[in-house]
């Protein structure tokens, strides 16, 4: 097994159990506290307007999207760590299939599981730092994916076309 | 065949022959015709989700949500709590539809991998086909249990707040982590070891057009994936999270103004924000999960007992259909219920074109078995 197969394997085995690891810790300390103020903090906002409470209301709403912003967030770095561990996995099972150098091979793995790593991470500084940081981590990380997976379908492609001469 | 694809392979390397990988009852081919029926089944109950209950709960949702702004508007701050248990009632129906699905094609995914591994896990047949049995019934009990969760609810339950119903689920669960445990010590096991050959699965190894087809109209679909998504995070997402509170903000405004137009302006709104979010959630999760399945399934192709021509078919109608689904999802909020038919077309095709696969899987086993009878 090459060192590109298997840092994609290793890699990817070990985001996923990081990601179920951090869903876990996730559900059972914050998820249910989470919902439960989403609903909340919606059911007073509607509460204060039958009252004629214009200002209850609208500070109940602020509540509403600062709850509902963390939560999105929470729920899509789960599912997104968890989602690429498996493209890793996938892809590193058919990763000797790519018609690039062992050297090559292992720098795209690397840019891969890195993207992988960092674009959820990304999202997750988000929920602590509004500022453009998280931001610009998250979209390296998803750049990152995108390209290595570019080059990845070329170096399948280039394979393919190899095939039927050789 | 090009240097590459044997650059890692070493004289000392052991070949897992197919027929000895793909004995009857083997870990192997009980995780593989396991896992593809549970994508099927799992499929299957979304499609018909998707049809009988997903835009009706959805219609419920909103209704209670609209009765909810005009009991505000009206004043009834006891029927807007009561129009929110509805609400949160709704949401759980759907939450556990969803699940079910979700899961089922989860766990499908997963005994595909365990199937593809299982050459590399060092454990024994007899252990690896017990953990196969285990994995599948865990599979099989957790969603079936979720779907239950909002049926059963409390019905002769020992605990005040769990059900029968979610603690058979949770069992479910159990089963699955002590089998996936037990597969991952078994590779551990296996690159740990001294002593250990390297193996080379002859599935790995083909390369036949089917699965060049689906190798590579796979790793399309996950980029396209990529791609809506990069899209979406840039130019929807923060625009919609501050549509969902400024519309919410013009609905309450509306109800304690008694501004019956801006109340009913604002619901209208926000039943389109809901179906926006939606729609692309839903394509973006469908695109890459279906390229993932024809990445997976291309590995599987030496398998699939059909004639060459019709699995480069199959290969073909499955990948179209993993195409017009997420794209016709994407278009439904454009395109209504034409768009939404095209889809259930698309998912049906994938539908037919797995059975198919399946199918051709079922008679390579029983060849194989006839053979080994003879």
């Amino acid at each position: 097994m090459s060192g590109a197969r298997r840092l994609l394997l290793a890699g990817g085995i070990a985001l996923a159990l990081w990601g179920m690891g951090y869903g876990l810790w996730y559900a059972v300390f914050a998820e249910h506290q989470a919902l439960e103020e989403i609903g909340a903090s919606l059911s007073t906002a509607f509460a204060g307007a039958a009252q004629r409470d214009v200002a209850q209301s609208a500070a109940a709403l602020l509540r509403y999207r600062e709850s509902k912003y963390i939560y999105d967030r929470q729920v899509d770095v789960h599912s997104h760590w968890i989602g690429l561990a498996m493209v890793l996995i996938v892809l590193g099972l058919c990763f000797d299939k790519l018609s690039f150098s062992e050297n090559t091979k292992l720098w795209l793995a690397v840019a891969f599981l890195a993207g992988a790593c960092l674009f959820p991470l990304g999202v997750l500084f988000q929920v602590h730092d509004r500022g453009p940081l998280p931001r610009i981590l998250a979209i390296s990380g998803s750049a990152l994916e995108i390209a290595s997976l570019g080059v990845i379908a070329l170096g399948l492609a280039r394979r393919q076309s190899f095939a039927p001469t050789s | 065949m090009p240097s590459s694809q044997n650059g890692s392979a070493n004289a000392s390397d052991k070949l897992a022959e197919p027929n000895e990988t793909f004995a009857p009852l083997s870990a192997r081919r009980l995780l593989l015709l396991g896992g593809i029926g549970l994508i099927l089944v799992g499929m299957i109950f979304g499609d018909i989700f998707a049809v009988f209950v997903l835009h009706q709960n959805a219609s419920r949702v909103g209704a209670s949500l609209a009765a909810a702004s005009h009991a505000a508007f009206a004043g009834d701050r006891a029927a807007v709590a009561n129009y929110f248990r509805d609400v949160g009632g709704f949401l759980e129906n759907r939450g556990t539809k969803v699940d079910t699905h979700a899961h089922m094609i989860a766990f499908g995914y997963l005994a595909l991998m365990l199937s593809l591994l299982a050459p590399w896990t060092a454990l024994s047949d007899g252990t690896k086909r017990r953990l196969a049995w285990l994995f599948l019934c865990g599979a099989g009990l957790l969603p079936l249990c979720v779907f239950l969760i909002h049926y059963v609810g409390l019905a002769y339950s020992p605990l005040k707040s769990i059900g029968w119903a979610s603690i058979f689920a949770d069992l479910g669960g159990l089963f699955v982590i002590i089998a996936l445990a037990s597969y991952l010590y078994g590779l551990l096991k296996h690159f740990l070891s001294q002593e250990r050959a390297a193996v080379r699965d002859h599935l790995l190894a083909d390369s036949s057009v089917a699965g060049r087809l689906l190798l590579a109209g796979g790793v399309l679909l996950v980029m396209l994936g990529f791609l809506h998504g990069s899209y979406y995070a840039a130019v929807d997402l923060y625009r919609h999270e501050a549509l969902d509170c400024s519309i919410l903000s013009q609905v309450t405004l509306g109800a304690a103004e008694r501004n019956a137009t801006a109340v009913d302006n604002g619901l209208a709104a926000y039943g389109q924000l809901q179906g926006e979010k939606a729609v692309n959630i839903a394509a973006h999760a469908h695109i890459i999960e279906f390229g993932v399945l024809s990445i997976l399934l291309a590995f599987f192709q030496p398998y699939v007992d059909l004639h060459e021509i019709r699995k480069h078919r199959w290969a073909l109608v499955f990948l179209l259909g993993s195409f017009l689904l997420p794209v016709c999802v994407l278009l439904e909020m454009k395109f209504g219920l034409t768009a939404g038919g095209l889809a259930d077309i698309g998912g049906l095709l994938v539908i037919v074109s797995l059975l198919a696969m399946w199918v051709g899987i079922l008679r390579h086993a029983g060849r194989l078995d006839a053979g080994d009878a003879t």
